[in-house]
C-alpha cells in the first residue's frame, strides 16, 4: 500500500502546477474562503456565513457553536468510528457524554443561549446521523427554531438518508449542512465502510459504497439547487485515501460546495476502531498540510477545524460542554435575549474597528516592505475576539499565522496541553509545548513568565508580550514591518 | 420465534427501535427491549430481522433464550 501514501516531494510540485491554475481561476490563495470577509464573497453569502464559526475563519474568533446530541442511531459503519465510545475527556467527533431527548435539548440550547452570549449556531452532528435519526433531529430543530427564531442551525450527515429530507430542509430554513465524503471512488469506499444499512438489508463491499456514493452525491446536489450552503468533510486516511482527496476536492467544488475541511484521521488502539485496532495511523502535521496546499484552487479549505465532539459548547477550540450537562440545566427555563443581543451590537462595532485597523496596518507594511520580502511565521495565544489575549500559561492551542508585504494569514492551529496549572508551569508540560511549536519562531501572547520565556528562547522560539491584547493582524503587520527595518539596518551597516 | 437485546453489549442507539416493523422495540428505565410477543422476527416484512440488520454492535440482537 505504500505507493499510494502521500509523498511530499510529489505534493509540492503538484501545488505549484494547481496553483497557477488557480491564478488563473482568480484566486491565489487556498484560505480564501474560510478566511475571506465580506469584501471577497457576495452579500448574500457573506450573510450567511459571518456569524457562522465553522464556515468563517474571521467568524470563528468571535461566535460560538454547540453540538446537542440527540442521534445516536446511525445507518452506516465507518472503520473510524466505534458507537460504544463514551468519554468526557476525550475530544472528536461522534463521542458524547450524555445524550438528549429534544425536548432536553431544547432546554440546554435555552440555558447556552442565555449564558454564551457568542452562541450563534446550533448543530447536530449525531453521535450518529441527523438525517437518519430523522424525527429527533427535526424535532428538535422545531423546539429550538421555536425558542429562539435567530439561531442558526446546522445538519452534519453522511448523506445517506439525507436526500429523503431535502424539502424540508430548505422548509425549515436549515442553512448549513455538513456532508462527511471521504471518497468519490467506490473502491477506495470499501476500505473505509465495512457495510451501510439500506433498504432494510446490510450491504457490504463494493455495493455499500457504490450506493453511499450515489446518494452522497444526490445530497451535495441537492443541497446546492435549494441554496444550502454545504461544507464537506474529509477523513484523511494514510494509504488509503490521501491521495484520493484531492480528486474529492475537485469533484465537490464542481458540484457547488462552499468549504471543504480535510480533517486528519484519529486513530489509537483505545478508541477501539477497526482503525485503531489494525494500527492504522493518521497523518502528520505536514501530511495533512501538503494535501491542504495541493487542493489549492480546488474548493476553499476550512483550516481552523477543531474536531469538536458531538455535544461541543463554546468557540472553536474551547468546549464549556461540562458547564452544561442536563443535571445543571433547569426544569424549566425562559430564553432571555439581552445578552446575545448586546454582544452581537458589539461584535458589529468591533470588527468594524479590527478591519479597517487591519486595513491601514497593511496599508503601511505594504508601502514599506518590498513585495518579494519572504514571510514570517508566527504563533498566537487568544481566547478569542481576534486579539493578542491569553496568557502563554493558559493556552490549549496556539493559533499559527503567516505575514508578509501581502497581508496575514491563518495557517492553522495546534493544540497542546496547557502547562500551566494553579499558576505553576508544569516542567514536562513546557517541554509538549515547546516540541508543538517546532519550527515556529515567534509566538506572541498577552503575557508570559521569565521562566517560560527562556525555555523557549533556549529552544529557538521568541515570546513576545508587547502587543497584549491588540488585534492579531495589526501585531503581526508591525512586528513584521519592524522586523524588516532591523534586518535592512543590519544590511547597510554590513 | 423472538429475538433478545443484550443490554451489556447495547450502545443504546435506538436505531432498532424505528426499524421494527411491528413497533415490538420500546426503551424503558435506559435500555432498549423486545416485547417477545410482538417480535416477528421481522417475518412477512423482511428476508431478516431489521435490528439484526442495523445494529452497529456484532451479536447484540440476538435469538431469545425460551423462559425456562
Amino acid at each position: 500500500m505504500n505507493d499510494t501514501v502521500i509523498s511530499l516531494d510529489a505534493l509540492k510540485i503538484g501545488s505549484r502546477e494547481t496553483l497557477a491554475a488557480s491564478v488563473a481561476g482568480g484566486c491565489s490563495s487556498s484560505t480564501c474562503g474560510s478566511a475571506a470577509g465580506p469584501a471577497d464573497m457576495p452579500p448574500q453569502i457573506w450573510e450567511k456565513v459571518k456569524d457562522h464559526p465553522c464556515y468563517s475563519e474571521e467568524a470563528h474568533h468571535y461566535f460560538a457553536r454547540m453540538h446537542v446530541a440527540v442521534a445516536p442511531a446511525c445507518n452506516i459503519q465507518c472503520n473510524y468510528c466505534n458507537r460504544k465510545y463514551d468519554c468526557s475527556n476525550e475530544s472528536r467527533p461522534g463521542v458524547v457524554s450524555e445524550r438528549l431527548t429534544p425536548e432536553q435539548a431544547a432546554r440546554k440550547v435555552i440555558a447556552v443561549a442565555n449564558e454564551v452570549p457568542q452562541l450563534s449556531v446550533l448543530g447536530i452532528a449525531g453521535p450518529g446521523d441527523g438525517a437518519y435519526d430523522w424525527r429527533k433531529t427535526r424535532a428538535t430543530f422545531d423546539l429550538v427554531r421555536a425558542a429562539l427564531p435567530d439561531i442558526r442551525l446546522c445538519l452534519s450527515s453522511n448523506g445517506l438518508s439525507l436526500p429523503d429530507h431535502l424539502d424540508e430542509l430548505a422548509e425549515m430554513a436549515i442553512g448549513h449542512v455538513t456532508l462527511t465524503i471521504n471518497m468519490i471512488d467506490p473502491q477506495i469506499g470499501t476500505a473505509i465502510y465495512p457495510w451501510i444499512f439500506w433498504k432494510g438489508k446490510r450491504r457490504t463491499g463494493l455495493e455499500a459504497s457504490r450506493i453511499l456514493h450515489e446518494r452522497q452525491m444526490q445530497s451535495l446536489e441537492g443541497l446546492v439547487a435549494r441554496d444550502i450552503l454545504v461544507k464537506v468533510n474529509s477523513v484523511m486516511i494514510p494509504g488509503i485515501n490521501d491521495r484520493h482527496l484531492l480528486e474529492v476536492n475537485r469533484v465537490v467544488k464542481a458540484k457547488g460546495a462552499f468549504l471543504h475541511n480535510i480533517m486528519p484521521l484519529i486513530s489509537a488502539p483505545e478508541h477501539g476502531t477497526a482503525y485503531g485496532m489494525a494500527g492504522q495511523r493518521g497523518p502528520t502535521a505536514a501530511e495533512l498540510k501538503a494535501l491542504q496546499d495541493a487542493c489549492a484552487g480546488g474548493a476553499n479549505l476550512m483550516r481552523h477545524c477543531r474536531q469538536c465532539r458531538a455535544d461541543a459548547v463554546g468557540l472553536l477550540g474551547e468546549d464549556r460542554g461540562q458547564e452544561f450537562t442536563m443535571e445543571l440545566v433547569p426544569e424549566t427555563i425562559r430564553y432571555d435575549p439581552s445578552k446575545r443581543q448586546a454582544y452581537r451590537e458589539w461584535v458589529a462595532r468591533e470588527r468594524e474597528d479590527r478591519r479597517s485597523a487591519a486595513t491601514q496596518a497593511q496599508a503601511v507594511t505594504g508601502g514599506t516592505v518590498a513585495a518579494d520580502t519572504p514571510p514570517m511565521l508566527a504563533a498566537v495565544c487568544t481566547r478569542g475576539g481576534g486579539r493578542i489575549n491569553q496568557h502563554f500559561g493558559h493556552a490549549k492551542e496556539f493559533q499559527l499565522f503567516e505575514v508578509d508585504a501581502k497581508g496575514v494569514r491563518f495557517i492553522t492551529h495546534r493544540r497542546a496541553d496547557n502547562y500551566c496549572i494553579g499558576g505553576e508551569g508544569i516542567e514536562d508540560r513546557l517541554d509538549a509545548v515547546i516540541e508543538t511549536l517546532a519550527g515556529v519562531p515567534i509566538i506572541l501572547c498577552a503575557k508570559i513568565g521569565d521562566c517560560p520565556c527562556a525555555s523557549l528562547a533556549a529552544a529557538g522560539i521568541e515570546a513576545i508580550d508587547a502587543y497584549a491584547h491588540d488585534y492579531i493582524e495589526t501585531s503581526l503587520l508591525d512586528l513584521y514591518r519592524q522586523r524588516h527595518r532591523q534586518a535592512e539596518r543590519r544590511a547597510t551597516r554590513a | 420465534m423472538a429475538l433478545q437485546i443484550l443490554a451489556a453489549q447495547c450502545s443504546v442507539c435506538g436505531a432498532c427501535e424505528f426499524e421494527c416493523p411491528n413497533a415490538a422495540i420500546k426503551f424503558k428505565k435506559g435500555a432498549y427491549r423486545i416485547d417477545p410477543s410482538l417480535c416477528t422476527e421481522c417475518e412477512g416484512f423482511h428476508d431478516s430481522p431489521q435490528c439484526v440488520e442495523v445494529c452497529p454492535v456484532p451479536d447484540t440482537c440476538v435469538p431469545a433464550r425460551p423462559a425456562a
